[in-house]
């Protein structure tokens, strides 16, 4: 039973009734995730989070469950920016009822912010930031400026 | 509808489209009345002369009328309303937009919220595909594009000429020299692309290195602002000023390019050579934006 086995690992949360559990996370990337999927402070979702958990499988990782929130598909794929790792698990009724891990989107819109300050998409206009994301990182749909790496640090 | 926001998003087949359509337009064999009826709009919020007026004299030539706002209309009309706003409500009054605007980016936003076409006629540093098309639109004039050895000589930091080019020339198998002075070094950034792309990019201290490997010369304008003082520009621009006495022994069919208005990297003597395309290179431009125009309106 899941209730055991993490209360045999010591792990301070307890088990929720209904929600999701995003598991695998990069170790120290929980609270970004948190933010790409847009929970922040004044969001009402009950969440537990535990960071640097020892795991088998990636070594250290973090850990989010939220209570009573169902996230779909297109919500979480956009974490694997960060944690590409990570397994999204559905809870019903105490019990993993849907396990899946977490597929790159083709683009970005709406979470990074361009790095260049003379791109358009810096500005008062009616769009959202977008990147289209390419082997070699996520570059502007605007300006065409390419980040290829530390991503969290352009979230918005 | 079709929009010209960037060579990158042309592709090769495009590209081969417009410049075969310039060179008919060239000839004379093209329709001077295939635009009558078609009003263009030239909306700039940056002042360009040059590029507004060849669009105009494009869109006449097409037997086109045109609606001219320079940069300070433009800004006075846009005041505190946002570009898309601006875009949609000219958008109302015309067939197609051109647009020139300071902002990276600003002509791919245009494309989203106009119902006509948009071309990009240069968006702050980032594309300015009419310029790139009439490159190699007179590169092509002299010679075919594919496998040439191209050198770039001047800013290519900056110089957002210079970064459209190798982008469309990358698509033909040219091997590209650059000769800048230090820190206007092309991107790093946009040197792995290339080279990723499959382009060899070969990095040269001065011009003598590599001259007589060179089909085309493309030369850029090395702007004063880059430097601290007058003294240090003059230093680094006298020694990349191109020379009659650097050009010889050049490949027989070898020429000089400059996307103008130049200074003193072009010393005048040189425009009396037989390989001087600068002016026929800026002349061109009616005949490839007059191919765009036709591109995007019929
Ligand atoms: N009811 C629950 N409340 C809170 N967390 C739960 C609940 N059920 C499972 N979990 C957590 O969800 C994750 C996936 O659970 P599962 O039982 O599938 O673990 P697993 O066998 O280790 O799976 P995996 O192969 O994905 O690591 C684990 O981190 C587990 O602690
Ligand atoms: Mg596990
Ligand atoms: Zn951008």
């Amino acid at each position: 039973m899941t209730r055991e086995k993490d209360a045999r690992a010591g792990l301070l949360i307890s088990p929720i009734e209904n929600g999701t559990v995003i598991d695998h996370i990069t170790a120290g990337e929980a609270l970004n995730v948190l933010r790409i999927i847009g929970i922040t402070g004044t969001t009402h979702e009950s969440i537990s989070v535990a960071t640097n958990v020892e795991s088998k499988k990636i070594g250290t990782k973090d850990i989010v469950k939220i209570k009573n929130r169902e996230l779909r598909k297109e919500e979480v794929d956009r974490i694997a920016l960060i944690a590409p790792k990570a397994s999204i698990n559905i809870i019903r009724n105490y019990k993993v009822w849907d396990k899946k891990g977490v597929e790159i989107p083709d683009r970005v819109v709406g979470i990074v912010r361009c790095p260049n300050p003379g791109c358009i998409s810096n500005t008062n206009e009616p769009i959202q930031s977008c990147f289209l994301v390419q082997k070699k990182g996520l570059r502007c749909l605007y300006c065409d400026w390419l980040i290829t790496k530390d991503i969290t640090s352009h979230i918005m | 509808m079709r929009h010209i926001i960037s060579i990158r998003d042309l592709g090769k087949e495009e590209i081969g489209r417009i410049l075969d359509e310039a060179a008919a337009i060239q000839s004379r064999s093209y329709d001077p009345s295939a635009l009558k009826g078609k009003l263009l709009g030239l909306l700039f919020f940056e002042p360009s002369t040059r590029t507004r007026m060849s669009f105009a004299a494009a869109m006449a030539r097409l037997g086109g009328n045109f609606l001219s706002m320079d940069s300070v209309e433009a800004s006075s009309m846009a005041k505190g309303e946002t570009l898309a706003d601006t875009i949609r409500v000219v958008s109302g009054y015309v067939d197609a937009i051109v647009l020139r605007h300071p902002k990276e980016g600003a002509a791919r936003l245009a494309s989203e919220f106009a119902t006509v076409p948009v071309i990009n006629a240069g968006d702050g540093a980032g594309q300015h595909p009419s310029q790139t098309l009439l490159d190699l639109f007179t590169i092509r004039q002299s010679m075919p594009l594919e496998g040439i050895h191209v050198g770039l000589l001047g800013d290519l930091r900056y110089g957002r000429t210079a970064h459209s080019l190798t982008h469309a020339l990358s698509l033909y198998n040219v091997t590209i020299h650059t000769i800048t002075p230090k820190g206007l070094e092309l991107p790093a950034g946009l040197a792995t692309e290339l080279r990723d792309a499959g382009t060899e990019v070969i990095e040269h201290g001065d011009i003598a290195s590599c001259i007589r490997d060179l089909d085309v010369l493309y030369v850029t304008r090395i702007q004063r602002e880059r430097f601290p003082d007058a003294a240090s520009y003059f230093k680094v621009a006298s020694s990349y000023r191109v020379t009659p006495e650097l050009l010889t022994g050049t490949k027989n069919n070898f020429i000089v390019l400059h996307p103008l208005p130049r200074l003193d990297e072009i010393d005048p003597r040189v425009d009396e050579l037989p390989c001087a395309r600068y002016f026929e290179q800026s002349a061109n431009g009616i005949a490839v934006r007059m191919a765009m125009l036709l591109r995007v309106m019929t």
